[in-house]
């Protein structure tokens, strides 16, 4: 089955928020950010803006009927600012006006007065103040300090990971229409209706049944629209209830990328003992992440973090801290992987150090170190169908790694200036939000008396093929002709207190929730049947391609005749479900617990050319053995695999977040943040699903695959380094992310920085 | 402009009075609500707003895909303009099939500028029709949900379908490509009617009311990204009127290159591709096929960027300007050209007419380095053209140039100056690199540190002579005796 919305993507049809039909007297808003990273807020002159074309009113952070308050887990987090601003680009003011290019010229005549105050934007000089969000955490496994004593091998380092802007192509954006007795309907680009609900409400002192969210679709996401969008929404519901007009709020680019967070920078210092054999035996590690201005989502992705802290290892002592430093960059937030990236790409650091200081291949260390069946995770939990051993095979046997070795070794011996690099890149990733209670679902299933159906979940189609999956789940359920379903928008008075599309989850939730509903309806149908077919015992009755089957024989009746005859019947035609996931726990007080209904496990090798006279690099190959489970639809899997790769180099690579000291954001358009293009990627990629592997707690034994393939392209900071190594061995590589050209280049030339600095004497 | 703007819009005329600076893609999405094309970043960086210009010449209309964002609505008038909306017939393009069935499209929202470019790749008779031409013809589009390898699959099932038979040729005209893709239903049948139609569109002479403040704008690439939204309301002169500015021709053994040459053009002559052969590589680092589409070659000079691709290129080949104010015309050579940041020695009543270099000598090689964080789309980190003539290893003349080193785009003189004579070894080229590094005076910035750019003009330095001379130099030979 083909993504369900393509054909109209390809036309152009498909309708985003501002695609839609404009309300008459539709009004436009333009959002003023904060000019510093810190200060006080001395005065905001309005006069002059507010005397500009068109300009209907400004609103400011006293106008807000409700409570100023933004923050999804920790309430620190103003809409507007009041007295002090914490990050460039924090929204000030917001100008509405009848178009938008009247309300920018507005903005432009705001005079903001503000007294500058110290800015910090290193995590770890912000950790230094005692600028920490929530608790920092510890998990504890074996025991660490013991275990160095058995070490034959200790190595030390650092990692300094850089954060990444989300570059969903379509920017934020929502539309706000007051609605009879002072309620109020958004149409959102938002992962998380409920959030944008229930802030919504806040803001305006309303309860959450008087504001209705309603989201078609997104123009790609990747976390940057699961909290984020909230302020936005928010913006354009304040201005259309102090108006009592509709309006739309829709931010450029360069603001999107000024005013919003991205994922989290971190910097981590690491302690790994080995065995002379290359065994890891001890690995003691700390995170300080860069959350920026507030706490956003980053005590969840800390979390993540930690719990991703060894990859696809077992480690039997180990020791992970991680705090959120709170710094004066926007705040950060969910991002694909939400976390386990910076913890992975420390683990692999680490194991990159070791294998250079015992002399052996990085390779070595990681196969020998797999997580094998019943395996314990630092978090308590044991690995129930590991995979990370059978995909590596895999991987090692259909991809040739041995003669890929000897292939590079070759090249390398037979070329000065240009050199190869390969590295492999085992990934396991833990399915479930690790927020207990968002893992829960609603679906709400209508069947029409024409046979057709009507799908309303909490899941929102960002480009994922989430509406294509539940399209499927639906129609399979049911045993009927998938195009007799439909998926609903998201809407928040279809179905209530929805958790976010995220955490890879959204397929598993609510199509386990739709599958609840469909069957609750297939059971009255079924008991129905049987009463007018004067038959037995319903189970043995099925739907198959829309005909009725009792015992395996057709009873005569089609889905229609089935429909029709419950509605003359008076039987409900409807359905609710509800699915939580079952199984999880987690102790935060011990750090111990059973977190995740089940693991992704997957191995990619990686293989690049680095041009060392430029410092330039090509991808020549990457190859992926992935594990799946039972593959729903291996269409948009393997979209979802490509996509979250691409996404996965370029982090390592070309994206780079340039902020200056005092915090202004430089890299802050799409001429100066470089995301993969056409040509970055590599004409040499295969993606082998794992085959054999049994289902898990998904739909129909499917697995989630949104994030745990962006982690492969880590395998790409180390590709490159294993190249610039063979032209430089005595080069002092860091283990500094992303590595752009311009770090190649400078690290393969230490005595240039050395030269440049005697001319400088 | 005085009058209105007419041009055809998909399958209907359209006669409008907005502002010619505005952008194609603020009047489609607001005044016409065609909301197929989107805005992705207003900058020609991402492709989600790309749209065809289709325009009158000798054989039938021409089209090209471009990014409506950076386009004046002005430029349109006598032309075609084809959004989404005007390749939509009642079944699927092949195109457009080719993208649903390979998974090419999951958000959604970059696909219609990639339909417009997949379909702009088929439109133009010159595109090499395999996995690389695809590539080529997706250089401006950015995707941040497939990672590509589906579009390019996509683009593959196209050529088979419509390919397989070899129906592409080089003799193609534009018309009868025209015909055959209609015929394939990759167009719609109404693009047979448009020639007819376009004839029918009279002239505008654009005359310059000279009481309001007005802008000159060539390509606009650069400009409407600086500042786009006060174009928008500006009485902007649009400079690609002028047909006269757009040819290249030959005489007296040099070439002269109306400034209003498209970088795209200027990569497919012959004339150029004689006198610099790998013209053709250089372009396709230098801008995506989009912007590549509607940037100048006299716009990239005037606009005085420090790194402007094509500038640096043009100094290595001893490049001369002319200006006309009226009738008086006068001659500067682009090496004094440039005074100091977007300072220029040109006068404000002064119009670039012409850009002329010398016909390199058969005995001269060329080349052309470029570094930028991602190698294509992307804006140089630091770039350098050299044209050096030589006997055997001996060096008789070099002219070498470096952009993103200096407030302007640099022509080394001193480090020129030094290599005359020398013969090609390791030790001249490095200490011609000592002179360099005084002549140049990079500042850290967004591209990279002062540092790094250092290095690179060294490196690039080696990068020219080891390429242009392979069998005299190698870069170990450098590393040996650094």
């Amino acid at each position: 089955m083909k993504h369900i919305d393509a054909a109209a993507h390809t036309r152009g049809e498909s309708q985003y928020v501002d695609d839609s039909p404009q309300p008459l007297g539709l009004l436009h808003v333009a959002v003023l950010g904060s000019p510093l990273a810190h200060g006080k807020i001395l005065s905001i002159e309005i006069e002059d803006a507010l005397q500009c074309d068109g300009v209907i009113t400004i609103v400011l952070a006293g106008d807000i009927p409700g409570e100023n308050q933004i923050g999804a887990i920790i309430p620190d987090e103003h809409l507007l600012a009041e007295k002090e601003v914490f990050y460039v680009g924090e929204p000030v003011a917001i100008v509405v006006a009848e178009n938008f290019a009247q309300a920018l010229q507005a903005k432009n005549k705001i005079q903001v007065q503000i007294e500058e105050l110290s800015a910090v934007t290193d995590p770890r000089a912000a950790f230094a103040n005692g600028q920490i969000i929530g608790t920092p955490r510890t998990f504890v496994f074996g025991d660490v300090e013991n275990a160095w004593k058995q070490c034959d091998l200790i190595v030390e380092g650092r990692c300094d990971m850089g954060g990444q802007e989300h570059v969903y192509l379509e920017t934020q954006r929502a539309r706000a229409v007051p609605l009879e007795n002072g309620a109020m309907r958004l149409y959102a680009s938002t992962q998380s209706p409920y959030a944008v609900q229930r802030t919504v409400a806040g803001i305006l002192g309303l309860p959450h049944h008087k504001i209705e969210v309603d989201v078609k679709r997104l123009g790609g996401g990747f976390g940057g629209k699961e909290d984020q969008a909230t302020a936005w929404s928010c913006l354009a519901a304040l201005a259309a209830w102090k108006t009592g007009k509709p309006v739309e709020l829709v931010l450029p680019r360069h603001e999107d990328m000024v005013m919003t967070g991205k994922r989290h920078p971190y910097s981590s210092d690491f302690k790994i003992g080995l065995s002379a054999q290359g065994k890891i035996l001890a690995y003691d590690v700390k995170h300080y992440q860069n959350s920026g201005a507030a706490a956003d989502l980053s005590t969840a992705v800390l979390e993540r973090t930690l719990f991703h802290s060894t990859n696809a290892y077992f480690i039997p002592n180990t020791r992970i801290f991680g705090a959120c430093c709170r710094t004066n960059l926007p705040p950060n937030t969910a991002f694909r992987g939400f976390g386990g990236p910076q913890g992975m790409f420390v683990m692999e650091s680490a194991i990159a150090k070791a294998a250079e200081q015992l002399n052996i291949q990085r390779e070595e260390i990681q196969r020998r170190n797999l997580l094998c069946e019943n395996d314990i995770f630092p978090y308590g939990q044991h690995a129930h169908e590991a995979r990370a051993e059978k995909t590596w095979a895999e991987a090692e046997n259909s991809f040739a790694l041995p003669g890929l070795k000897e292939r590079v070794a070759q090249f390398n011996q037979n070329n000065f200036e240009k050199k190869k690099g390969y590295a492999v890149m085992p990934i396991c990733f833990g399915i479930s939000f690790t927020t207990h209670f968002l893992n829960q679902a609603g679906a709400l299933v209508h069947v029409y008396t024409d046979g057709s159906v009507s799908v309303s979940t909490g899941g929102v189609e960002m480009g994922q093929g989430f509406s294509t999956n539940i399209t499927r789940i639906a129609a399979k359920a049911f045993g009927i002709n998938q195009v007799r379903v439909k998926v609903e928008s998201a809407n928040t008075t279809r179905v209530a207190n929805m958790s976010p599309s995220a955490a890879s989850a959204t397929t598993d939730l609510n199509g386990n929730a739709t599958i609840n509903a469909v069957t609750e309806i297939v059971d009255r149908l079924k008991s129905l049947a049987v009463s007018e077919l004067g038959l037995g015992q319903k189970e043995k009755l099925s739907l198959k391609k829309e005909r009725l089957f009792y015992a395996g024989k057709d009873t005569g009746w089609d889905w229609k005749k089935l429909v029709q005859t419950a509605y003359l019947n008076r039987v409900d035609l409807s359905a609710h479900g509800f699915y939580a996931t079952p199984g999880i726990c987690f102790d935060k007080q011990k750090e111990k617990g059973h977190p995740f209904a089940y693991h992704v496990y997957g191995t990619a090798l990686l293989e690049v050319t680095v041009d060392c006279l430029r410092g330039t690099y090509n991808i020549d190959s990457t190859k992926i053995v992935h594990d799946l489970g039972r593959p729903l639809n291996e269409l948009i899997d393997r979209g979802q695999v490509e996509g979250a790769l691409a996404q996965g180099l370029g982090w390592m690579t070309l994206e780079e977040l340039i902020f200056d000291k005092r915090g202004h954001f430089l890299s802050n358009s799409l001429a100066t943040y470089k995301v993969p293009d056409v040509f970055f990627m590599p004409d040499d990629l295969e993606i082998n699903f794992l085959q054999t592997a049994p289902g898990a707690s998904g739909p129909y034994g499917a697995k989630a695959v949104g994030e745990p393939p962006f982690m492969y392209g880590i395998g790409l900071f180390f590709a490159i380094r294993h190249a610039m190594r063979a032209f430089n061995p005595k080069a002092d590589l860091p283990f500094n992310s992303p590595l752009t050209p311009e770090k190649v280049l400078l690290q393969l030339h230490p005595q240039w920085g050395i030269d440049a600095e005697n001319r400088r004497r | 402009m005085i009058g209105g703007i007419r041009f055809l819009l998909n399958d209907s005329d359209v006669l409008t009075d907005v502002a010619p600076g505005t952008l194609a893609l603020d009047f489609l999405r607001r005044d016409k609500r065609l909301v197929g094309t989107k805005e992705g970043c207003k900058e020609g960086d991402c492709g989600a707003c790309v749209v065809l210009v289709g325009e009158l010449f000798a054989g039938g209309v021409e089209y090209h895909p471009v990014t409506s964002c950076l386009l004046p609505l002005g430029e349109l008038h006598g032309k075609h303009l084809v959004t989404i909306e005007g390749l939509n017939r009642h079944a699927l393009s092949p195109v457009q099939q080719a993208i649903v069935d390979t998974g090419g499209s999951q958000c959604g929202f970059c696909t219609p500028g990639i339909v417009m470019s997949l379909t702009g790749f088929l439109l133009d008779p010159e595109t090499r029709k395999d996995a690389r031409g695809c590539k080529n013809a997706l250089g401006g589009n950015l995707c941040r949900c497939t990672g590509y390898a589906s579009l390019i699959r996509a683009g593959r099932q196209v050529l088979q379908k419509i390919g397989g038979n070899n129906i592409f040729t080089n003799e193609f005209s534009e018309n009868a490509t025209v015909q055959m893709l209609i015929e394939q239903q990759v167009l719609p049948a109404y693009f047979q009617s448009i020639p007819a139609r376009l004839k029918n569109i009279p002239a505008k002479v654009q005359r310059r009311d000279r009481a309001t403040p007005y802008c000159l704008v060539a390509g606009g690439t650069d400009l409407y990204v600086q500042k786009g939204d006060a174009l928008a309301n500006l009485n902007v002169h649009l400079l690609s009127r002028q047909s006269g500015l757009k040819q290249i021709k030959l005489s007296e053994k040099r070439v002269h290159i109306g400034p209003l040459t498209t970088f795209e053009a200027f990569a497919r002559h012959p004339i150029i591709n004689q006198s610099i052969p790998d013209i053709q590589k250089y372009s396709h680092y230098n801008a995506s096929w989009q912007v590549r589409n509607r940037a100048t070659i006299g716009g990239n000079i005037i606009n005085a960027s420090p790194i402007g691709d094509m500038t640096a290129l043009l100094l290595a080949l001893e490049s001369d300007l002319v200006f006309r104010a009226g009738r008086k015309q006068r001659t500067v050579a682009l090496k004094s050209f440039f005074t100091g940041y977007k300072l220029f020695d040109k006068a404000a009543d002064e119009i670039l007419t012409d850009v002329i270099f010398p016909v390199p000598d058969a005995g001269s090689k060329i080349n052309f380095e470029k570094v930028s964080k991602r190698q294509t789309l992307d804006i140089a980190t630091v770039n350098s053209g050299i044209k050096i003539v030589a006997d055997g290893a001996l060096i008789r003349k070099v002219e070498l140039s470096m952009g993103g080193v200096a407030p302007i785009p640099l022509f080394l003189k001193k480090t020129c100056d030094f290599l005359r004579n020398k013969r090609v070894m390791p030790e001249y080229i490095l200490q011609a690199n000592d002179i360099a590094q005084s002549e140049i005076s990079p500042i850290s910035d967004v591209r990279g540190s002062s540092e790094y750019k250092r290095l690179l003009v060294r490196q690039l330095l080696i990068a020219h002579f080891t390429k242009l001379f392979p069998e005299l130099i190698q870069v170990r030979a450098f590393y040996e005796a650094h």
